[in-house]
């Protein structure tokens, strides 16, 4: 192996083991959220923004094994409707809305009769959505709930920007046809030369830097 | 008859200029002192059912035969031309996701008289959403409705300017515009602008209750928890969140607005401050 494709090799390694990591903190997340809320299951839908769906990134509860993966038109139904408002709401007796019913539900088994959701937000924009399903059904919903669901939105939104850039460097690495490979040489060799050389290198890189972004 | 700088201008039938007011056109201005020394519920929307007044819901479409919501005036699909223009077209769809449905009937609820449309601003495509948005609400202002609720905001910077000058379009052309407040910690738009009527939410039951927040941004709040509310295929549901305390305000915006149609957005303000649950509202 030469030392290009070790280099590449090691970034790759990186990236992919932070694309692990970072789902597992999605998992890790919804775990918490449905134990904290005492429901039967818990979600992260994630836009794809070519095909304008949203996909079951991150599933516990019941449905999980059906729902992973299982994608939706974004643009339509109550996860939808969050998505594109970036407004939470919280609604009891989903089995009521026929278009949850036929579109998802029917499809795993399972359909829940109460869900929260809330919009996963990054800067400007919409990542997906956080949603818990079935809160025990005597509990009337109250203001403080929306506002741990809130933050679970929050915290789950940070772990999704960074899952999304994982996977962009992933699909970056995999699709070079040489750039990258260019800054990969040039990186090794700087990492290389000692002391004199290596401070002129480093100054020769920061002035091109500085030139390129301008 | 008054020549203004020699230049043959009379005030006594020229429209006023909007940035002064010239001595001669003072009487002009005077308003009728028709508001009572103290502002009650009764005086504000007592005997009002909104009829007259022109709703519009910006928002997934509404179900039109749903019982609740009891028939649109009209209802219309936007999307924006190649030149950015919006293009209005009748919705055949309904619907797309049942919360346009909500809030329709929570005005309905509270104002059963008022004329309410829809106007469907989500559904066709999300990444175009922003712009939609936008050529969406320009259309309702242009339509002149005199309450436009709108339940969702956007986060998109580069969209915050134009819906500002669209906010301020609508309050000084006398189109009250009421939006949800964001209770996620975000920056979003148009609920921040002070010429809308921002709302978030309270726990009380009772459907008339709000109440004004002295520290704003966010201006009022309405009945936002466990609303029963009507939802696709003629079904009832409860619901929580700020996008349905909204069309509480909007209610109560075209009940007053029926029965007072010569207010001002900034009249209307006073009146919501003044009937406010925590402020006069008990009386």
């Amino acid at each position: 192996m030469t030392e290009k494709t070790e280099l590449q090799a090691a970034v790759a390694a990186g990236v992919i083991g932070s694309e692990e990591a970072f789902r597992g903190l999605l998992v890790a997340i919804v775990e918490v959220a449905r134990s904290i809320f005492g429901a039967k299951a818990s979600s992260i839908l994630l836009l794809d923004e070519e095909t304008e769906e949203l996909v079951f990134e991150a599933v516990v509860g019941e449905g999980e094994e059906e729902l992973l993966g299982m994608r939706f038109p974004a643009g339509k139904g109550i996860a939808g409707w969050v998505l594109a408002t970036r407004t939470p709401l919280v609604i009891e007796d989903v089995r009521e809305d026929p278009r949850f019913a036929t579109d998802v539900a029917e499809d795993t088994g399972y359909v829940p009769s109460g869900l929260m959701a809330a919009p996963l937000l990054h800067d400007e924009q919409s990542l997906g959505v956080l949603e818990v399903l079935d809160r025990p059904g005597a509990s009337l919903f109250s203001l403080q709930e929306m506002e741990l669901l809130g933050l679970f939105a929050h915290q789950a939104s940070i772990a999704v920007d960074l899952l999304q850039k994982a996977r962009k460097a992933s699909r970056l690495l995999d699709a070079d046809s040489g750039e990258l490979q260019v800054v990969a040489r040039l990186a090794a060799s700087v990492d290389k030369l000692e002391d004199e050389r290596r401070e002129a290198g480093l100054r020769l890189l920061g002035e091109l830097a500085d030139t390129l972004g301008e | 008859m008054t020549d203004v700088a020699g230049h043959g201008w009379d005030a006594s039938r020229a429209a006023l200029p909007a940035w002064s007011l010239p001595k001669d056109a003072v009487e002009r201005i005077s308003l009728p002192s028709e508001w009572p020394d103290r502002v009650t519920r009764e005086w504000a929307w007592g005997g009002s059912t909104g009829e007259g007044a022109r709703v519009c819901i910006l928002d997934s479409g509404v179900e039109a035969s749903h019982p609740l919501v009891g028939g649109l005036d009209s209802s219309v699909t936007i999307s924006v031309g190649e030149n950015d223009e919006a293009i209005a077209e009748e919705d055949t769809e309904g619907d797309v996701s049942g919360h346009g449905t909500a809030c329709a009937g929570i005005v309905r609820a509270l104002a059963p008289g008022c004329s309410l449309s829809s106007v469907r601003v989500l559904g066709s495509s999300f990444t175009g959403s922003g712009g939609i948005l936008l050529a969406g609400l320009r259309y309702a202002i242009d339509q002149e409705f005199d309450v436009i609720n709108m339940s969702l905001s956007t986060t998109k910077k580069p969209f915050a300017g134009v819906l500002h000058e669209l906010a301020d379009s609508a309050y000084f052309r006398r189109s009250v515009l009421v939006a949800s407040a964001h209770n996620m910690p975000v920056e979003s738009y148009p609920w921040r602008f002070s010429s809308v009527i921002s709302v978030g939410s309270h726990e009380e039951p009772e459907p008339l209750a709000f109440f004004y927040n002295p520290t704003p941004p966010v201006e009022f709040f309405g009945r936002g928890v466990n609303v029963e509310v009507p939802w696709l295929g003629g079904r009832a549901l409860t619901v929580s969140g700020n996008s349905f305390a909204t069309p509480h305000m909007t209610a109560i915006c075209a009940l007053i607005l029926a029965k007072h149609p010569e207010l001002t957005p900034f009249q209307l303000k006073s009146v919501l401050y003044l009937t406010a649950t925590n402020v006069g509202g008990g009386r």
